[in-house]
């Protein structure tokens, strides 16, 4: 369960949201709708823990998780803005390497299925500087099958540079994490059905006081 | 954990091998600072004997920091370095491997370098040796040490220059032991004492900066 008491974030001298508390339980999927610079990308980072709040905490199954850390992101996947992937390692490496960075096995054959599902099984071997925008984020998705064991999976933008046939993939991902009593937080501006329960939550821009 | 150290290494030497000219740059760097003293002083075997030592590691301290920012900055452009402040796995241990693989790809190639160019300020067998030792043994603190500069500038406009700025008073210690070592053998000295010196402050670094350099990526990162 994940849980935000009284949050507040202020970035060089706006405030972006204050007083945000909201709690997603197991099996649900959280949509942060928002206008652009209404702090989405802001309040998923300080979800994930990257970024402290001016005042208020994240709790994870009770707890504070600037005091649970790795205990914390041992059960967290995140896919943020930027990719992760890098342009001088193959589909492949990237998925592995990505993997063994965050403490999870990747079998190459689990890795391989995985790219696979992305439909990018004829891409294995090929550089990332040379995959497509939305290749890549395919790639940087694939990830997310390797991270079945993360009961939190935080994606920013996820849709975005994918074609028809990679969303329809990814929200039967999401479907398939919320059905087995995972938690998903997302961002999206894309009109995307998401499968499972899912609850909605609007951020709005401030007005400069 | 250690499966996660491996990882880290094999991954940076891997992205190493694929960035050939960044690393190549470093080293010709290197040689070419070294090579331009002699045409500076003048040919005078004497005087370069003496200053040979110093110049070397003067040019080891300033290759290594031309290198420095290759450490953090590709990981925090495309973001890996996020993946990698949001693991379960201890950062200090992915820090410790990142500048583990940083020493293979420029302390280790300037230590095997430095013979060849012990021959050209014609060292002396024994001096060129201690000269390699001494490098062996403080080259990791430099590494170790850069990392954390490294990791405070990391996504500031004019980091270049800052990183030196704040790296370079630190690599002191490293340079004046480093250098000692060999001029205490060419001038008839043990340099036992300045060798375990070098050995004590690439250990304790070693023991120190992982912690160091997490918590300055963390606070960049924000």
């Amino acid at each position: 369960m994940l849980q935000t008491v009284d949050l507040e974030c202020t970035r060089g001298e706006r405030l972006l949201f204050a007083h945000l508390a909201f709690t997603v339980e197991a099996g649900t999927c959280l949509h942060i709708a928002g206008e652009n610079g209404s702090g989405k990308t802001s309040l998923l980072r300080i979800l994930c823990g990257l970024l402290s709040p001016t005042a208020g905490e994240v709790r994870w199954a009770g707890a504070n998780i600037r005091t649970l850390r790795e205990e914390y992101w041992q059960q967290l996947a995140y896919v943020g803005h930027l990719n992760g992937v890098k342009d001088d390692l193959t589909a492949l490496e990237n998925v592995r390497y990505g993997a063994a960075v965050t403490g999870r096995a990747a079998p190459v054959g689990h890795a391989r299925e995985a790219l696979a599902e992305l439909a990018l099984a004829g891409f294995d071997g090929s550089l990332a500087r040379f995959l497509s925008q939305g290749q890549k984020r395919r790639v940087a998705l694939a990830r997310l099958f390797l991270a079945e064991a993360a009961k939190l999976w935080i994606l920013d933008e996820p849709f975005t540079a994918l074609d028809v046939r990679g969303v329809a993939v990814l929200s039967d991902l999401i479907g398939r994490h919320t059905a087995r009593g995972g938690i998903v937080v997302l961002t999206t501006h894309q009109d995307v059905p998401l499968p499972g329960r899912v609850a909605r939550l609007d951020l709005q821009v401030l007005e400069p006081a | 954990m250690t499966a996660t150290f491996m990882a880290v290494v094999r991954r940076d030497l891997l992205l190493a091998v694929r960035q050939r000219a960044d690393v190549a740059n470093t080293l010709l760097f290197f040689i070419v600072v070294v090579t331009m003293v002699p045409l500076g002083v003048g040919p005078e075997l004497n005087t370069l004997r003496t200053i040979a030592p110093g110049v070397v590691w003067v040019a080891a301290l300033l290759a290594a920091i031309l290198s420095l920012n290759r450490l953090f900055a590709n990981d925090y452009a495309d973001g890996a370095l996020e993946q990698m402040l949001l693991t379960g796995e201890p950062l200090p241990i992915i820090v410790l491997a990142k500048s583990f693989a940083h020493w293979l790809v420029t302390g280790l190639p300037i230590t095997l370098m430095a013979a060849l160019l012990g021959i050209m300020f014609d060292l002396g067998v024994e001096p060129t040796a201690i000269l390699m030792v001494s490098l062996l043994l403080g080259t990791p603190a430099l590494s170790l040490i850069g990392a954390v500069g490294a990791g405070l500038t990391l996504g500031l406009r004019g980091g270049g220059v800052l990183i030196s700025l704040l790296v370079l008073p630190l690599y002191v210690p490293v340079l004046i032991f480093g250098a000692g070592a060999v001029e205490a053998v060419t001038g008839g000295l043990s340099p036992q004492a300045h060798l375990m010196l070098l050995a004590a402050l690439s250990l304790g670094t070693t023991v120190l900066a992982p912690w160091a350099i997490a918590a300055a990526l963390r606070i960049s990162m924000e």
